[in-house]
């Protein structure tokens, strides 16, 4: 867990990952607060949780809980797309003292199902390799899932291309379309009307 | 799976995950307009290390400022208004290092912006300290199959930036090639019907005292 940030009290951060359908994103948080006094960031403060939000494509909430000030979460995407994971405290303090903030550390894995390495020690040697080969034969799923949705993803792009394409090109007959006709539809009528004031 | 015959593959086929330094993070997160935002992280003496970041989406152009500081402040890397980069460092000093994205210099635009942070080289798959003969061919393909996914992996990444930012560039056009047509069409009609009124109105009843000229 060595990456981290800042970000205020009650400030929501968002991460977001685009990802194929039926993959299992986990992630990993610690949160600490920034103490006035001692200048130092605190290693744990008592009732500080964080709100964990996944909201999926279509804006439906995926998953919706307080964790402590560490915590593990995790979620398995069913529709293809992205994916907003936010982080908000439930600080209860309103007009936060000024300076006081949140050091988050972050850390998401998307796709992989870890190998529990306490798991593979266990084993004799035939099933530890069993369960590697199992892990890999998982990873290569989850390759074969991003190509597909990569698949879905350029096809909406080159519908949209297309789409562009062939709005140009009907514009640019029917703007010539009208430019004709409103020209001759404005000479005839200043024909007309010089000719009704006699000046024609 | 009958694999027998390879009785050294159990100690062998350790994948040293959490022992080794190597770590790698990837984020893709929005920066608002005129934000910055900074990600910090620890690292030993001596570790070679790679930062990487892309823009994906924007509301404008394709670029963000970037800096890269050590644990005294020392800027390592500092480029302004960059699409897309790639650095390559090795930790002088213990300590954390600190890299920012801004987008400071933009008013109103807020991008999407992707990075990723590789924390010293990733440890071999068959450690080679309690080795007795060279590698097996089972385990040479091993290796190459785990460097082969790994580069897989890679250019997967690179494709779905560049394909996400391909395909947002089109959405934006689509809809402004749309609102372009309608305006137009009715910016058309309205000034060509319009000038022909005006030029009538020049000659109606009311003014034709002007033309009158004594005699």
């Amino acid at each position: 867990l060595a990456l981290y940030f800042h970000s205020g009290e009650r400030e929501e951060k968002c991460i977001i990952e685009d990802v194929p359908s039926d993959t299992l994103v986990i992630g990993n948080y610690k949160v600490q607060r920034w103490d006035m006094q001692r200048h130092e960031f605190l290693e744990s403060a008592p009732g500080l949780g964080m709100f964990v939000t996944v909201t999926t494509p279509d804006a439906e909430v995926l998953l919706s809980k307080l964790y402590g000030p560490q915590g593990t979460f995790s979620f398995t995407s069913s529709i293809s797309g992205e994916h907003a994971i936010c982080l908000q405290s439930n600080s209860t303090r309103f007009v936060a003292t000024a300076g006081s903030k949140l050091r988050i550390h972050l850390d998401i894995r998307v796709g992989e199902h870890f190998l529990d390495e306490s798991v593979v020690q266990g084993q004799d040697k035939v099933n530890e390799v069993k369960i590697k080969l199992e892990h890999l034969i998982e990873q290569i799923h989850h390759i074969s899932r991003e190509q597909n949705y990569e698949r879905e993803r350029e096809e909406k792009f080159r519908k949209t291309s297309e789409g562009t394409n062939s709005n140009i090109l009907w514009w640019a007959v029917i703007q010539t379309l009208i430019l004709i006709s409103i020209g001759i539809w404005q000479i005839k009528s200043l024909r007309d009307f010089f000719i009704s004031k006699k000046l024609v | 799976m009958p694999l027998r015959g390879f009785p050294a593959w159990g100690t062998l086929l350790v994948l040293a995950l959490a022992a080794c330094a190597a770590r790698a993070s990837e984020i893709t997160f929005e920066l608002p307009d005129n934000a910055k935002q900074c990600f910090y992280e620890e690292i030993a003496q001596g570790t070679k290390c790679t930062l990487e970041f892309q823009v994906v989406i924007t509301g404008g152009h394709y670029d963000v400022d970037c800096r890269l500081e050590d644990p005294d402040g020392t800027v390592l890397y500092k480029e302004m208004k960059k699409q897309y980069d790639s650095f390559t460092f090795t930790a002088s000093r213990n300590g954390t290092y600190k890299f920012c994205f801004s987008n400071e210099f933009s008013t109103f635009t807020h991008k999407t912006v992707y990075f990723d942070f590789q924390v010293g080289e990733d440890p071999p798959l068959f450690p080679s300290e309690n080795r007795v003969t060279a590698l097996t061919q089972m385990e040479s393909a091993c290796v190459s199959i785990h460097e082969a996914l790994k580069s897989v992996i890679d250019y997967q990444t690179h494709f779905r930036l560049r394909e996400a930012q391909g395909r947002s560039r089109a959405e934006d056009l689509n809809t402004r090639v749309a609102y372009w047509s309608i305006g137009e069409a009715i910016i058309l009609l309205v000034v060509s019907i319009g000038q022909v009124f005006l030029l009538k109105s020049f000659f109606s009843d009311k003014r034709t005292t002007t033309t009158r000229v004594g005699s």
